[in-house]
């Protein structure tokens, strides 16, 4: 059965004389390599250059806090849920007297885990969340040794409070600063 | 008294400049030798879409440095079963005979130095090209040894088939040389040179004696398309497999050195050596001083080597391996009658001219 046009059958004659000279055949080759000495390299230079992300890339997951630095979690559980990877965990807590500058609810998410080697980077989650609280970054995770290292907890989900440290916080919420 | 008279009647000036000029090309070749591996990764990467080595200092200039410093540190083995005397002359004969072309290469004018009229060149003997092609046929030595000293069946198969590559590869190249010298009458390597400075250029009047000649260099320098004794795919690495370390480094050094030795002959048979192209050097030389048109000259001859050291890697990095009868169909079948014929073509001619 025919495929494409494209095919060819395989020439078994002898070679004939001007083949046998190699010659032109090697100037050929020779011209084909020197066009591709010109080309332009599609090498990225890594650690100097890095490659642009799509506007739509999905990296790590960021735990978002409000303009008062409070987190926005209310570990209702809703990603949790959402998560067809099943890679979000999480313990809620109440909110004592005296943490309202901390959490901007009465509930919170004293532990919040998503496992890196399950999450699938759908976004399932940043859509499922009603309070904005999660959001995917342009950021990918890091190599690791262990495979524990890639379950990230709240110390490396969390972005930086906008009070007290805004430098950290811009740079965490990345170039297209999404909300 | 005696000891006094001898060390009166030695021409100190002139032994002087011999060692600082022996020295000064050795030095240059090497440092060449080096960037010419640089040259080649550069150039592997560019004919590949890649950019080659640039992580070692700006533009990565400094990765053969630290190619060399690698290979120093690695560890120094010699097999147990090989024989020891012979397995440390292999690399160091490759390397001897490598350096010893040089000797008889003009590479300018001559220099004026102090009131001395230095010639730029180590011995202008009048078998200049004879010497090369003894001591280039000498280089298979090494490899010979080499491989057979390491007592390893991929080395000895290597080591075979760099020597009969070689011996086979020697008869056309001198064949493609004889029909040369008909044309000069002089072995003597700066007369050819200077011959080529006054008229034209030989590869005018030889140029299937050039490609034959070309061809035979880059099997005789063990260069793609004819690097079977080394055969990565087939032989793993040929008569290098058992060595490691500088003695490595040396083989391979070797190989660099032999690549620019046979671009700066060729340069020198075919392409005017020294003589700066479209310029009458005698008036330069006459308006500008000879020491600046001496420099220019160096700078004309490297700059035609690096040319032929190019066409070299371009060669490499554009064609696979030739399989071994089809290496030896095309040198003693296509090869020896081409260059045959060549030879008694320009004989013809130049006795119907001269008639």
């Amino acid at each position: 059965m025919q495929l494409t046009n494209r095919s060819q059958a395989v020439d078994r004659r002898p070679m004939n004389f001007m083949e046998r000279l190699y010659v032109p055949a090697i100037a050929k080759g020779m011209a084909i390599t020197l066009r591709h000495l010109f080309k332009k390299k599609p090498t990225i230079n890594y650690p100097e250059v890095t490659r642009e992300f799509s506007p739509v890339f999905r990296g790590l997951h960021v735990l978002n806090r409000d303009e008062q630095g409070r987190e926005r979690c209310t570990a209702c559980g809703l990603c949790a849920v959402a998560c067809p990877a099943e890679a979000i965990t999480m313990e809620a807590a109440e909110r004592l007297p005296g943490e309202e500058n901390l959490y901007r609810e009465e509930k919170y998410a004293a532990r919040y885990e998503i496992n890196m080697l399950r999450c699938i980077f759908c976004g399932l989650c940043e859509e499922a969340c009603p309070k904005d609280a999660i959001y995917l970054s342009e950021t990918f995770a890091p190599a690791n040794y262990q495979r524990k290292g890639f379950v990230y907890g709240k110390d490396e989900l969390l972005i930086p409070n906008p009070v007290t440290d805004p430098e950290g916080y811009a740079k965490a919420r990345g170039p297209q600063g999404k909300k | 008294m005696n000891m006094n008279l001898f060390l009166l009647a030695v021409d100190w000036p002139f032994l002087i400049e011999k060692a600082v000029l022996i020295s000064a090309i050795i030095g240059i070749s090497l440092v060449i030798a080096m960037y010419e591996t640089y040259a080649e990764r550069k150039v592997a990467g560019w004919i590949q879409d890649r950019r080659g080595p640039n992580r070692a200092g700006p533009f990565g200039i400094l990765q053969p440095l630290a190619d060399g410093i690698k290979l120093f540190m690695k560890e120094e083995i010699i097999p147990n079963t090989s024989n020891k005397m012979l397995f440390i002359l292999g690399p160091g004969l490759a390397m001897l005979t490598a350096m010893m072309t040089s000797a008889v290469i003009p590479w300018g004018g001559n220099v004026e130095i102090a009131g001395r009229s230095v010639s730029l060149q180590v011995a202008d003997i009048n078998i200049g090209i004879l010497f090369v092609f003894g001591v280039v046929s000498m280089g298979v030595y090494g490899i010979m040894i080499g491989g057979w000293a390491s007592n390893n069946k991929f080395s000895l198969m290597a080591a075979l088939r760099g020597a009969s590559q070689v011996i086979s590869y020697e008869l056309p190249m001198g064949l493609s040389l004889i029909s040369l010298l008909m044309l000069t009458g002089s072995l003597s390597l700066r007369t050819i040179v200077e011959q080529q400075m006054d008229g034209w250029y030989n590869v005018l009047w030889q140029p299937l004696g050039f490609f034959i000649f070309l061809v035979c260099a880059f099997a005789e320098c063990n260069r793609t398309p004819f690097d079977l004794p080394e055969a990565e795919s087939e032989l793993n690495f040929g008569y290098h497999q058992e060595y490691s370390s500088m003695k490595l480094g040396f083989f391979l050094f070797a190989e660099y050195i032999n690549m620019f030795i046979s671009s700066v002959i060729m340069a020198t048979l075919f392409f005017g050596g020294y003589d700066i192209p479209f310029v009458n050097d005698r008036s330069l030389a006459e308006a500008w001083g000879g020491n600046a048109v001496a420099l220019l000259q160096i700078a004309s001859l490297l700059l035609k080597t690096f040319f032929f050291i190019f066409v070299f890697m371009w060669v490499r990095w554009t064609i696979p391996r030739f399989r071994y009868d089809q290496l030896m169909n095309l040198g003693w079948k296509k090869l020896i009658p081409l260059s045959l014929a060549n030879m008694i073509i320009t004989a013809v001619v130049i006795l119907w001219l001269k008639k």
